[in-house]
């Protein structure tokens, strides 16, 4: 009985086996043919690409960015290309372990900077420049909001519909949706120091306050919440800046006093030293690399509202621009 | 369980404790006798001077509410935080000079370099090889081997239908990933823990040391480790394997200890006459005789590890995590649905695969286990198969690239409409739920804890701890207290502390129900148990995703998401307690013509009171855990106070005096609730042990 089982047991794990090799067979080809083909594209593309560790930041934007850059890194330059899914800061404890190479889409850390680059810290990091982006990010409400109470769009008027704003968790004071609190905010600075009657709810990600955005501009719901462009969500419900105090230079100098508005932020490359000091044929394009916002929003729509992989969504658009690609090669 | 035969009644002791220890709570209970009708009325009256105490707490509160209750909003922080920080800082950057951040930093780079080194051999390419130097097909085939060699070949089908499943489902890398760093985390808690196991096993003092730092190391709070580990282990591989070894360490020394405390004495003795040295009995007599309560353990430490090593893809740790925590940033139920099952495929044949070769090696200690003729050469033959595959995985391309298939999509797609479908059916609903519990409970008991002035919570609580666990819980309590409000985030640990309490009421609603059920019910029992143990192997965060999406961001959400986290170990405590009431005391009851109703209320729930409470503590510490995760989704307080210290450098001060503030109420509630149960002495000695052993997970009983 025992012996019967066993054996059917072993049988049938035969079969499937055999089944799901048999499935798989047909496509292949052999290894070692594989592998000179590598090794002569790398001996052609002048040296070797090697591991590219990139760090990929909590929001889709970061991710059409690093997986574009990362995808004409692995398929023209044959790099190895290793995305790390990282908050900021993290990011940048990671360039002196060489844990992480590349962050493409950099908001502007003068903290990190201090920390990590050459003149003050301990010269881990360095600018690569800008990549092309403008960073707006500020206060906004759904649109249906603007219409109806146009004057809300002024921070002094706040106060005045604060109640309308107060849901389980604001302790009757507005609530404010702060996204996730690793991105660059001051909100609750700035609540506290412009006297505003609300607190600072963090929806802990970009897709919740998309989710929640999105339900009040159905529902005509009462939300106000940090935001920024670039933003492939804007495209489906055009959110509506509430204008704060003009930022002026050194006003977020002290980030417990801020009570002014964000400035617009061009976003950069920063790369670890090492990496860049390194021969790795990856080096030029992320220096070369340069797109817009309106590139940008493609991608991560193609991400976040087509539902591809970022793989999927970078490889459709640098078959879509080749001519844009082909200028961060040279 | 293996029977046990006549001779080694003592040492089967040994294996009878051991089971228990796995699966908590006592097969044959409550020693007969108890509980004496004392203990009852004690039990009772303990709620008169709660509730006084309550009654005077809210008295004063309603004159004093609002002040001083040191509230620290947003991102102010004291002196105290900004030292914490300005140590972070400090530290690194002097990482290339401190002894001990090079020290740390040189083994993060060994256990990077294994990793890599491994990858580059089953999961990654090996440039300029296209692919790994061992393909699927090599793989799937070891792996089935070994499961063969070192279990049977029900295992061994086992583990080559979740290998498969793994590669089918699409998600081949991260899941060996997952088993690359959770056998990492287990070699290593075997090199570590088994020395610390034979210590606690040999030596009284050794045992009682090693014991507190256990219980500290368990009562806290997963997502706590990750603070530290991030400083002194960086991110990635390091950190990960770091994070999951201190979690995954303890259920080895623990139950290994016990192991070899429980070989017995007779035997020691007997053999010690003849004149062994140390060595000799520790290696010929203790160790072999412990051996099946020592794979006990690393069964359980396996567990752990891979519970451990899907919530460290938080700080970039490889593996199925990664998906599920892309997919809460996403908001995507579907795409964190499939990692999370396989990852409970795995839970299972690790489970499954551990504890089949513990019992297959005391088969064949005690002589068992087939012709052992038959057994060689079947291996010698199916090893031979094995390596041909390996052979043919390393030459062909589609054997080693495992093939794409679309089901796993398919799968998410149907699991993200049902989900949704589900959501606009109850959205609704949930929304009241959640605004009634929130206004109604949640709120209330937030102003009563987090708007008193602090002395007055702090009295409050104090003379509620000495109520219910008495003179014991008083020590405690006070430290704890005192340390929390050192750290200066009070107001926060009052915010965490109502969700805990709120969540645990809850959990203990549900345990009840279920648990009960269950226990009159055999057949609910096997239905609902396997829903249980994959309850406890799904990482928080794939549970997070819909419960967010039904609560939206809100304390609510974190509560919940603790609830579904912690009932089902309490569930199966209660109904494991419950099960365990002697009949004749049901008979007894019966016979005397009382109701069902009055049979669970007057009989079974009163003689199960050391379940209860043993539910209680547990719920307490899982809620507490899954709440601090909570804070990654709008649920504030002290979660949202760490995963600020770990996404921000200006932060990190306010998360670690967090994170230490978490610990504090950990061990308090534990405290507590532990020494409430020592003062009912209504169940054996051996429910406390249970206290020990996290993820209960077990077959039906």
């Amino acid at each position: 009985m025992r012996i019967a089982r066993s054996r059917g047991a072993r049988l049938g794990a035969l079969a499937v086996v055999a089944s799901v090799a048999l499935s798989a067979c047909g496509g292949g080809g052999s290894i070692d043919e594989q592998t000179q083909a590598n090794e002569e594209q790398a001996a052609e593309s002048g040296g070797e690409c090697g591991d590219l560790n990139m760090a990929v930041n909590p929001w889709v934007g970061f991710q059409a960015s690093a997986y574009v850059v990362g995808t004409v890194a692995e398929q023209q330059l044959g790099c190895t290309v290793n995305y790390k899914d990282l908050k900021e800061d993290v990011s940048w404890q990671g360039f002196g372990t060489g844990e992480v190479d590349v962050v493409i889409e950099d908001w502007g850390h003068p903290d990190l900077e201090k920390k990590f680059f050459a003149d003050q810290g301990d010269g881990s990091a360095e600018d690569f420049g800008p990549q092309g982006n403008v960073g707006i990010i500020g206060w906004f409400v759904p649109p249906w909001l603007a219409e109806e109470h146009p004057d809300i769009l002024e921070w002094s008027n706040l106060n005045k519909y604060a109640k309308e704003f107060a849901t389980s968790e604001s302790g009757g004071q507005g609530q404010f949706i702060g996204a996730d609190p690793s991105y660059v905010q001051f909100d609750e600075a700035i609540v506290s120091n412009l006297d505003l009657d609300f607190k600072v709810v963090f929806s802990g990600s970009e897709a919740a306050s998309i989710e929640a955005f999105r339900k009040a501009e159905e529902n005509k719901e009462w939300v106000i919440g940090y935001w920024y462009e670039p933003q492939y969500f804007n495209a489906e419900v055009a959110m509506q800046r509430v204008a704060l105090p003009a930022y002026e230079d050194g006003c977020q100098d002290d980030p417990q006093t801020v009570a002014c508005d964000y400035p617009e932020t061009e976003l950069k490359k920063i790369v670890g030293s090492d990496w860049a000091a390194s021969d790795s044929t990856a080096v030029s394009l992320v220096q070369n690399f340069e797109w817009t916002n309106e590139d940008q929003n493609v991608v991560a729509g193609y991400i976040a509202s087509d539902g591809m992989s970022p793989e999927e969504a970078a490889a459709k658009w640098i078959e879509e621009n080749q001519d844009k690609v082909d200028a961060w090669l040279e | 369980m293996s029977e046990t035969s006549a001779g080694s009644g003592i040492a089967a002791r040994g294996l009878v404790e051991s089971e228990r220890l796995t699966n908590p709570a006592p097969k044959k209970p409550v020693e007969p006798g108890a509980p004496p009708p004392g203990v009852e009325d004690a039990g009772i009256s303990r709620w008169i001077p709660a509730l006084g105490i309550l009654l005077v707490w809210i008295a004063v509160w309603s004159f004093t509410k609002g002040n001083n209750t040191l509230a620290l909003p947003g991102r102010e922080h004291t002196d105290l935080h900004q030292s914490l920080t300005d140590f972070n800082n400090r530290l690194l950057a002097g990482r290339e000079t401190n002894p001990v951040m090079q020290f740390t930093n040189g083994i993060s780079d060994i256990l990077r370099t294994v990793f890599d080194w491994l990858q580059r051999l089953f999961v990654r390419p090996n440039l300029p090889r296209p692919v790994p130097e061992i393909g699927w097909l090599g793989i799937v085939a070891v792996a089935t081997w070994v499961g063969y060699a070192i279990a049977s070949w029900r295992i061994a089908l086992l583990v080559l239908v979740s290998f498969l499943s793994f590669g089918v489902f699409g998600y081949w890398e991260d899941s060996l990933d997952l088993l690359i760093v959770t056998g990492m985390a287990v070699g290593i808690s075997l090199l570590v823990g088994l020395p610390l196991a034979v210590l606690a096993g040999t030596s009284v003092r050794a045992n009682k040391a090693i014991t507190v730092v256990l219980d500290f190391m368990q009562t806290m709070p997963t997502f706590v480790y990750l603070v530290p580990v991030v400083l002194f282990f960086g991110i990635g591989v390091g950190g990960a394997v770091v994070s999951t070894l201190i979690y995954a360490v303890p259920p080895l020394v623990r139950i290994g200890g016990f192991g070899i405390r429980e070989v017995s004495t007779t035997t020691i003795e007997a053999t010690d006459s003849a004149g062994q040295t140390y060595w000799q009995r520790l290696f010929k007599v203790q160790l072999p005789m412990a051996r099946k309560t020592i794979i006990v353990g690393l069964n359980q430490t396996t567990l752990a590890a891979l519970s451990m090593a899907t919530i460290a893809a938080y700080i970039n740790g490889p593996g199925l995590g990664k998906p599920v925590i892309n997919a809460l940033v996403a908001n995507d139920f579907g795409k964190s649905f499939v990692p999370g099952v396989l990852i409970v495929v795995m839970a299972v044949m690790l489970d499954r695969t551990t504890t089949a070769a513990s019992e297959r090696s005391e088969k064949v200690a005690r002589g068992g286990g087939g012709n052992l003729r038959v057994r060689r050469i079947a291996l010698a033959a199916t090893g031979v198969i094995a390596l041909v595959a390996v052979f043919l995985s390393r030459r062909d391309l589609s054997l080693a690239e495992f093939p794409t298939y679309t089901i796993g999509s398919k799968v998410a797609d149907a699991a993200d409409s049902t989900m949704s479908g589900f959501i606009d059916l109850v959205g609704g609903l949930a929304e009241s739920v959640k605004n009634g519990i929130s206004y109604g409970f949640l709120n209330p008991m937030q102003s009563l804890l987090a708007e008193s002035p602090w002395w007055l919570a702090g009295l409050g609580i104090v003379a509620l701890a000495v109520v219910f666990g008495g003179v014991r819980a008083l020590l405690t309590t006070v430290v704890c207290l005192a340390g929390i409000w050192f750290l200066d985030l009070w107001h926060d640990a009052m915010l965490t502390l109502t969700m805990v309490l709120v969540g645990t009421v809850l959990v203990m609603v549900l345990a009840l129900v279920f648990g009960v059920w269950m226990a009159r019910n055999r057949w609910v029992d096997i239905g609902i148990r396997p829903l249980l143990d994959a309850g406890q192997t799904i990482p928080p965060f794939v549970y997070l995703i819909p419960v967010l999406a039904l609560f939206g961001f809100s304390r609510f959400t974190a509560i919940v998401a603790g609830v579904v986290y912690a009932a089902p170990a309490a569930i199966k405590l209660v109904a494991d307690g419950v099960k365990a009431v002697s009949p004749t005391t049901i008979e007894a009851g019966r016979s005397t013509g009382q109701t069902t109703w009055q049979e669970i209320t007057k009989v079974q729930l009163p003689m199960a009171k050391g379940s209860l409470v043993l539910a209680t503590n547990q719920g307490l510490l899982y809620v507490l855990s899954m709440v601090v995760i909570g804070g990654l989704v709008g649920a504030q307080a002290l979660g949202y106070d760490v995963a600020l210290g770990i996404s921000r450098s200006e932060e990190w001060g306010k998360g670690a005096a967090g994170g230490l503030t978490i610990v504090l109420l950990g061990v308090m509630l534990d405290r507590i609730t532990r020494a409430a149960a020592e003062v009912r002495r209504d169940d054996g000695p051996t429910t406390r042990r249970a206290f020990n052993v996290r993820l209960p997970i077990g077959p039906p009983r």
